[in-house]
């Protein structure tokens, strides 16, 4: 899966959990500016998690802070 | 293992931000928390983690601010701390083997205290193996971070406690935690680790902050079908759940298949000091590699040696057991009653956590039961489940029927009087 469907379909996975309809790019940030907190950061990554069949395990969880990245490393993930 | 309360299990990464601009001082990150603990006090409202406890006149009862207070939030499930062989033993170790060892298990910290107490854990568990570590905190650090290395798995629960989180980040393995007592999120975590790693899943038997216990038997079925190593934290359950106390997992019938049981002496045992026991054929070789368990200075010969006067009691303890359960379901009968949300629909173990509507209406029944005369302990976020409040009571063998009913009482006139119930 190519980096732009694999965006598109992290962007259907977020919008429950952006509550406040926030836009996101590349650049927008889980906790500054999406407000995620640990418990919205679990259920948002099992989310993914799930639709991929992948693991995003802590220690590379710690490495990500903004969308852009987090579509990196779906796309590198799924190998 | 003992909670904290005030912070998070899982850690948190406080940045450390502009240093010039702060003046170098690398307290400047926990403003935040100075502020927010400043404006709580401001109020008036009592000091709820700066509690003194000015005697203790027994395991249930002790004197704070001057006033007799029902001790509800101590963990003293079995009511060891001052039992009267408990303590001769104490007394008897401290004038044969001194205040203490001043050295490490691996050097000259092994007495035969340490070895008694070991023996005594693999009598109480029927396990091959026991090792001693100077706190539970320490037990679940040090077995973790040296069993799970680099390119490992570590699969645990979400609400796990802080030193099993600890110990996952000073190891080196892959964390991957799944959603609270989630029997398929487990699962689908464990078929996605990559073929030939290692796998270790990390339960609790009983979790802390609501006293609901785990499904192990499933959990463990499914840890094994996928071939992970298990390890449980039976903190919370040593000495009064499962047929001869040895927890959860006793209980449900899967204590065989649990390759690490860690536990504490800070609870039913009544002092201080943590374990873990297992049937390993290599376990032994624990006590050169892990270095929460070399690096430190033994447990004192009177502590060890009050662990195994009580550890080798609570084998015997089926009476203790039977009223502290009966404890248990009065409680959480009387309370259910009286109109408060309990953290389980069913008593399921020692710990009754009662549920407040906000931070704020905690607090105050907090410092409401206190001048009743009672010690809860109060868990406000984020230490908690779902970011919730809760006044969480554990019992102890030694309440009487008469202590549990009176504690029913000062909960319905603090509740009506802060206005949580009706």
């Amino acid at each position: 899966m190519d980096r732009a469907e694999t965006s598109a379909r992290i962007a259907g996975l977020i919008e429950p959990f952006n509550k406040k309809g926030i836009e996101v790019t590349d650049a927008t940030r889980f906790t500054d500016d999406l407000e995620f907190d640990s418990l919205t950061v679990m259920d948002f990554v099992a989310a993914i998690e799930d639709e991929f069949d992948i693991i995003i395990s802590m220690n590379q969880q710690a490495e990500i802070e903004t969308y852009g990245q987090l579509v990196d490393a779906v796309v590198r993930l799924q190998g | 293992m003992t909670d904290a309360v005030s912070q998070p299990d899982q850690p948190e990464t406080l940045v450390g931000g502009d240093a010039p601009a702060n003046g170098g001082d690398l307290f400047s990150k926990f403003d935040p928390l100075i502020k927010m603990r400043a404006d709580l006090l401001s109020t008036g409202v009592t000091d709820p983690f700066g509690l003194v406890m000015e005697r203790v006149v027994s395991p249930t009862v002790a004197i704070c601010n001057g006033r007799e207070t029902i001790l509800l939030g101590t963990y003293n499930y079995m009511g060891m701390t001052f039992d009267p062989d408990v303590i001769a033993a104490g007394k008897q170790a401290l004038d044969d083997f001194g205040s203490g060892t001043t050295g490490s298990r691996v050097l000259n910290g092994t007495y035969a205290g340490h070895k008694a107490v070991e023996e005594a854990l693999c009598d109480f568990y029927d396990m091959k193996h026991a090792m001693v570590f100077s706190t539970g905190y320490q037990a679940n650090l040090g077995i973790i971070s040296t069993i799970a290395g680099k390119g490992d798995y570590i699969v645990l629960d979400i609400d796990s406690h802080a030193s099993i989180w600890d110990g996952c980040k000073m190891g080196d393995a892959e964390v991957v935690p799944f959603k609270h007592n989630d029997i398929e999120a487990m699962e689908k975590r464990l078929k996605r680790i990559p073929e030939g790693a290692g796998k270790l899943v990390v339960l609790e038997g009983v979790y802390s902050m609501l006293g609901d216990i785990a499904p192990l038997k499933e959990m463990i079925a499914v840890a094994k079908k996928h071939g992970a190593m298990v390890l449980v934290d039976e903190a919370h359950s040593m000495g009064f759940i499962g047929p001869n106390g040895r927890g959860v997992a006793e209980e449900q019938g899967c204590l065989e298949d649990v390759d690490f049981v860690i536990g504490t002496f800070s609870k039913s045992v009544g002092t201080v000091g943590g374990f873990c026991v297992s049937n390993h054929p290599k376990f032994e070789i624990m006590r050169l590699v892990c270095r929460p368990y070399v690096f430190t200075a033994s447990l004192p010969p009177s502590v060890v040696a009050t662990a195994t006067t009580s550890i080798r009691k609570l084998m015997t303890a089926a009476d203790k057991r039977a009223h502290l359960w009966e404890s248990s379901r009065t409680l959480h009968k009387g309370l259910t009653d009286a109109g408060f949300q309990l953290g389980t629909t069913e008593p399921q173990s020692a710990i009754i956590s009662v549920i407040m509507p906000d931070l704020e209406r905690g607090a105050m029944m907090w410092e409401a039961l206190l001048r009743e005369g009672l010690y809860v302990n109060l868990a406000r976020p984020p230490a908690t489940p779902a970011n919730m409040t809760l006044l969480r009571c554990s019992l102890c063998a030694e309440h009487t029927a008469q202590q549990v009913q009176q504690i029913i009482g000062m909960f319905t006139r603090a509740g009506q009087a802060v206005g949580i119930i009706g």
